[in-house]
């Protein structure tokens, strides 16, 4: 039976596949490409699981790429720079001192510092919209938010090159130590925060949630140049495996959405405080609405659960093959239920209890510190098995 | 609420209790606290360090709260089992309602009550409700939506339904959190604990040979269906006895099969870090035709019938270690040599009277971070000092130092020293005594000089003929004089020998006025340094070397580093400098043997979880109902829906799905 003719105009707009178009098809067979030329070029040096992450991890870009169409020019920028980079390196790691590219662009450390001052300019890019209302200034803070991710992404690339440049067998996925996985945790959270942005239109929660970025990038920074903590150093034993490369990113992603979740609560508050004595005042006319900021501090925390929760399930499971069982309460398991109890007990007050309003808000800023207390307060003040990112 | 009069009886109130959604939350925030405790207490410690750290009355009170082991105590176990049974509650009350949610269409449902949902919109068409019926039907179906249809008296309903599975999802994550409890309910250690209530075994805590443990301490494989325990072997030995840890004791569990290590490695990156453990297994079971060869490493542990096998640590397995004793403080350089085993002990009679010598560890490597000069003069980030033994003297009153010695010479400064470290009790750091070494990179010129400072007539000629030079030059004769000085000499020679220059110093405090100690001092250290000097001089001779000639930097440097090093053995606390020879390294890996058969349950639990999450999040339930019906030769249509999540969403989709529908009917 044929589709009547009032419905191929719909049926154009929602079939996924037919509205596809030729860059998504470009993009796609880019990255099998790019797979398949990483696959023969490096089999000899992975395992099977790492094989199986390779091609999931293409077919998940690509499904990315589709599903929000920024993301494959994304891709492609940092596929090109970083490879450009990788090139400059050829076999000599020198090359960051003498090569100009390298030396002020693209090598992993200088990639990262572009991706801090680019994520501090867009914070105040994004303050300056908020508060002067200036939409010029608002499309700059978003072009500089990308590029800041751009280049926090070709910095982590870049230096898993570099990991190998200091020896065949140093080499490891650079999400390893805090410096690491601070930068990631910066770029997954601007990345998070750039689909609401789109989706919602409107930038007006970029300033706390930048806010969020910007604390980060502070930590970063002083860990760099206070405890050279940018220097490549060998992986312990424990730390050599392929879940490494699944179990962290999932984890990040989680913390990310967590962290975004609070900045809108923060909003939310100033919002539902402000707006009752001056319903017309710059803030309140300014943020989002208060529905709004509640559907997105939802979705989000909805996000960082789902993919909190299969960090820790891929964390047990590392754990049972590294440490002898899957569960041990050693202090950063421990602390990694705590956050998901307590984002379980959030999400039934909402979900089932139907709670709304500055309550839910509240607690999304107070999760903000339990989640920041597991991420590095763990490492920090309690031993356990997990005592890699000592400061 | 569906069932209402559940209500009235006793059980019902019970499980309206235990499904509310009050109690659940209570429940996550009480699990979260009572996780905190044990991370902020630390857990399973010597009770030991506990009385010290809290005192003896808390110390019985957290005992008794099982704070010491918060993820065994039973009021831990009481809020997990009533987790479980809370979220089984749930279940077991909204299933049913969630599965017919399921299957229902709701073809009954009336217009009246359409007109009053939020997503809602009515129009009238010329069209044949048929062929409306067929496309609406047609285009829900192609978008995703199973359709039922229902002829009423007077109108039709056309039902639509999609994403039904976003239900399953609430059955799954739940039934996921009850099967992975019970998983790890399989593999926690409340069998143990019901054990040790009901009497049937009791820890031990003697530290007694395995084969010499209790019955009562002793499990064999039937008696555990889950265990977490360790075993310490060395190279070419075997056991089939794990240990586990309760508290301040343990318990043997006996395997079904023997293990043996054949060989244990560790591997290091250039810069020293160590790279990777390694040992060689091999397992012997009477099942097996011929022994299994496996090894393991981090990370790649060794599963067999259902027993794995982690490398978990290492150490010392017994090192033979040659040593030589070098006395202090005598004329003799006879040194002696012993023979001893890492762990073990063995007695010495010294000059100073009986010692118990006993070797506590030897490392292979003892890699340090370089300093920045270090490291532009080497381009090595760490520098590695080589092998060293670490052991306690003991004397025969029962106390002890620790020691810490390096067996080759390390570079300080430019210069060689054989460093021995030394400690009154483990809280404080090693200090440590440079000894310098000679040109030969050896012992032998520090002994020398050591033992020509001991011989007391070498040490009054040296004296005498630096006196007698000293005042022949001054033009004196002075045969009294020349005594009272030379004995005076020989005193401070004998108070450095015995005390190093603190000696020296309580002397001076004794004897002189208070007013004249500092010129007393200074003139004392110019008359030592002199005869240390002389002396010296005479050990440069005994090596053949002309003294008349100016002395080179080196021996001159040595002087000064010897002369500190005398004087530091003053509180050095050995009559002995231990001198590592020679050994034969032996090792021992440390192998964490567990036994989880929940494990698989568990992670299907998790499975159960994540599948579920998603479902609930990202598949979203939704509803149409179309109510077609004739009026006025018209028809007369009422189109809603609704969705159980994201309400701005579904608003917007609605509004999509509605203006097609609008415009194909009209």
């Amino acid at each position: 039976m044929s589709v009547p003719n009032e419905y191929m105009h719909d049926e154009m707009q929602s079939s996924f596949f037919k509205q596809l178009n030729l860059f998504d098809w470009i993009f796609a067979v880019l990255l099998v490409a790019g797979s398949i030329f990483a696959y023969q070029k490096y089999s000899h040096l992975m395992d099977g699981y790492e094989v199986g992450i390779l091609f999931f991890t293409a077919a998940s870009l690509i499904a990315l790429g589709w599903l929000w169409k920024p993301m494959r020019a994304l891709m492609f920028y940092i596929a090109v720079l970083s490879l450009f980079a990788i090139n400059l390196y050829g076999a000599d790691l020198a090359a960051a001192e003498n090569n100009f590219f390298l030396k002020y662009l693209f090598s992993g450390q200088s990639a990262t510092m572009w991706m801090s001052a680019l994520f501090v300019m867009a914070t105040m890019a994004y303050f300056i919209e908020l508060f002067t209302g200036n939409a010029f200034t608002g499309k700059v803070a978003v072009a500089m938010t990308w590029s800041a991710t751009a280049m926090g992404f070709i910095g982590l690339l870049v230096r898993w090159r570099e990991t190998y440049l200091h020896g065949a067998d140093i080499g490891y996925i650079p999400v390893s130590n805090l410096y690491e996985v601070f930068i990631l945790f910066a770029i997954i959270t601007a990345l998070i925060y750039l689909y609401y942005e789109k989706k919602y239109e409107t930038r007006s929660m970029g300033a706390f949630v930048l806010l969020v970025i910007t604390a980060a990038i502070a930590f970063l920074l002083w860990y760099h140049f206070e405890r050279d903590a940018a220097e490549i150093k060998p992986l312990v034993p424990a730390l050599q495996s392929y879940w490494m490369k699944i179990h962290v990113p999932a984890n990040f992603v989680g913390y990310g959405a967590f962290a975004l979740a609070a900045m809108i609560g923060v909003a939310y508050l100033i919002k539902d405080s402000v707006v009752k004595r001056n319903p017309n005042g710059l803030v309140a006319s300014r943020l989002p609405s208060l529905d709004m900021m509640d559907d997105v501090m939802h979705k989000s925390i909805a996000l960082g659960f789902a993919f909190f929760t299969i960090a820790t399930v891929l964390g047990a499971m590392w754990a049972a093959e590294a440490w002898g069982g899957y569960w041990s309460w050693d202090p950063k398991e421990t602390w990694a239920l705590i956050v998901w109890l307590n984002y379980a007990a959030w999400l039934h007050m909402r979900l089932m209890k139907g709670l709304r309003g500055p309550i839910l808000a509240w607690w999304a800023v107070i999760g903000l510190f339990v989640t920041l207390f597991a991420f590095v307060g763990v490492n920090m003040f309690l031993s356990g098995l997990h005592s890699y990112g000592e400061l | 609420m569906n069932t209402a009069n559940k209500k009235h009886t006793r059980l019902g109130i019970i499980f309206e209790f235990l499904s509310s959604m009050n109690f659940a939350i209570t429940l996550l925030v009480a699990i979260s606290f009572a996780s905190v405790i044990g991370t902020v207490l630390q857990q399973n410690q010597p009770y030991n360090d506990y009385i010290i750290k809290f005192g003896p009355f808390w110390h019985e009170v957290f005992k008794t709260l099982g704070l010491y082991n918060v993820y065994g105590a039973m009021w831990f176990l009481a809020l997990l089992v009533l987790l479980v049974l809370s979220t089984g509650v749930c279940i077991y009350r909204n299933t049913p309602t969630m599965l017919r949610d399921m299957q229902q269409f709701r073809l009954n449902v009336k217009e009246k009550s359409l007109r009053l949902m939020t997503n809602t919109q009515s129009w009238t068409s010329d069209k044949d409700s048929n062929d409306i019926d067929k496309q609406v039907q047609h285009y829900l179906n192609f978008k995703g939506f199973r359709t039922r249809v229902k002829q009423h008296d007077d109108h039709r309903v056309i039902a639509g339904m999609k994403g039904s599975w976003n239900r399953l999802g609430y059955i799954f994550t739940h039934a996921g959190i009850i099967v992975l409890c019970i998983g790890s309910f399989l593999d926690g250690s409340f069998g143990l604990t019901i054990k040790e209530w009901t009497g049937r075994i009791i820890p031990e805590t003697r530290d007694i040979r395995a084969d010499k443990v209790p019955a009562t301490a002793r499990l064999s494989p039937q008696d555990s269906l889950s265990f977490r325990g360790s075993i310490s072997l060395q190279e070419g030995s075997s056991s089939n006895l794990v240990f586990l840890n309760i508290r301040d004791g343990y318990l043997v569990q006996e395997l079904p099969f023997a293990i043996e290590l054949k060989d244990f490695r560790v591997e290091h990156y250039t810069s020293g870090m160590p790279k990777s453990f390694e040992s060689d297994l091999v397992i012997h079971d009477d099942q097996l035709d011929e022994p299994l060869k496996q090894t393991i490493s981090v990370n790649h542990p060794l599963i067999y019938r259902g027993y794995a096998m982690y490398q978990a640590s290492f150490g010392d397995g017994g090192s033979n270690l040659s040593i030589r004793a070098w006395p202090f403080r005598t004329q003799e350089i006879q040194a002696m040599d012993i023979k001893v085993e890492v762990k073990k002990s063995r007695v010495l009679n010294t000059l100073s009277g009986k010692y118990r010598l006993e070797i506590d560890d030897f490392n292979m490597f003892n890699i340090f971070p370089n300093t920045d000069e270090e490291k532009a003069a080497t381009g090595k980030k760490f520098k590695n000092f080589g092998p060293s033994f670490k052991f306690k003297l003991r004397d025969a009153s029962g106390v002890a130092n620790e020691y810490h010695n390096y067996m080759l010479p390390v570079m300080q400064q430019g210069r060689l020293f054989f460093l021995s470290g030394m400690r009154g009790s483990v809280a404080d750091q090693f200090r440590y005594l440079h000894i310098p070494a000679d040109n030969n990179g050896s012992l032998n010129r520090f002994m020398a000089f050591q033992s020509l400072l001991h011989t007391s007539e070498k040490v009054k000629q040296i004296a005498k003929n630096s006196v007698k030079a000293a005042m022949s030059v001054a033009n004196q004769t002075d045969k009294k004089m020349q005594d009272d000085v030379v004995n005076s000499m020989m005193n401070l020679i004998t108070l450095f020998n015995q005390g190093g220059y603190i000696a020296i110093e309580a002397d001076i405090k004794k004897k002189v006025p208070e007013d004249k100690q500092v010129n007393v001092a200074e003139a004392y250290v110019k008359i030592l340094q002199n005869l240390l000097q002389n002396t010296y001089l005479e050990v440069l001779k005994q090596e053949g070397i002309d003294i008349n000639k100016a002395v080179n930097n080196f021996d001159n440097q040595f002087y000064e580093d010897a002369v500190s090093a005398f004087a530091g053995i003053a509180a050095y606390g050995s009559p002995v400098y231990f001198q590592l020879a020679d050994f034969k390294h032996r090792e021992s890996s440390g192998i964490q043997i567990t036994r989880h058969p929940g494990q698989n349950i568990f992670y299907l639990g998790c499975l159960m979880l994540i599948v579920g999450i998603f479902m609930m999040f990202y598949i979203s339930y939704q509803r149409i109902w179309l109510i077609v019906k004739p009026e006025d030769g018209k028809l007369s249509l009422t189109l809603a829906g609704s969705g159980n999540r994201n309400q701005r969403d579904f608003a917007n989709e609605f509004d999509q799905l509605a203006k097609q529908i609008v415009k194909s009917s009209s």
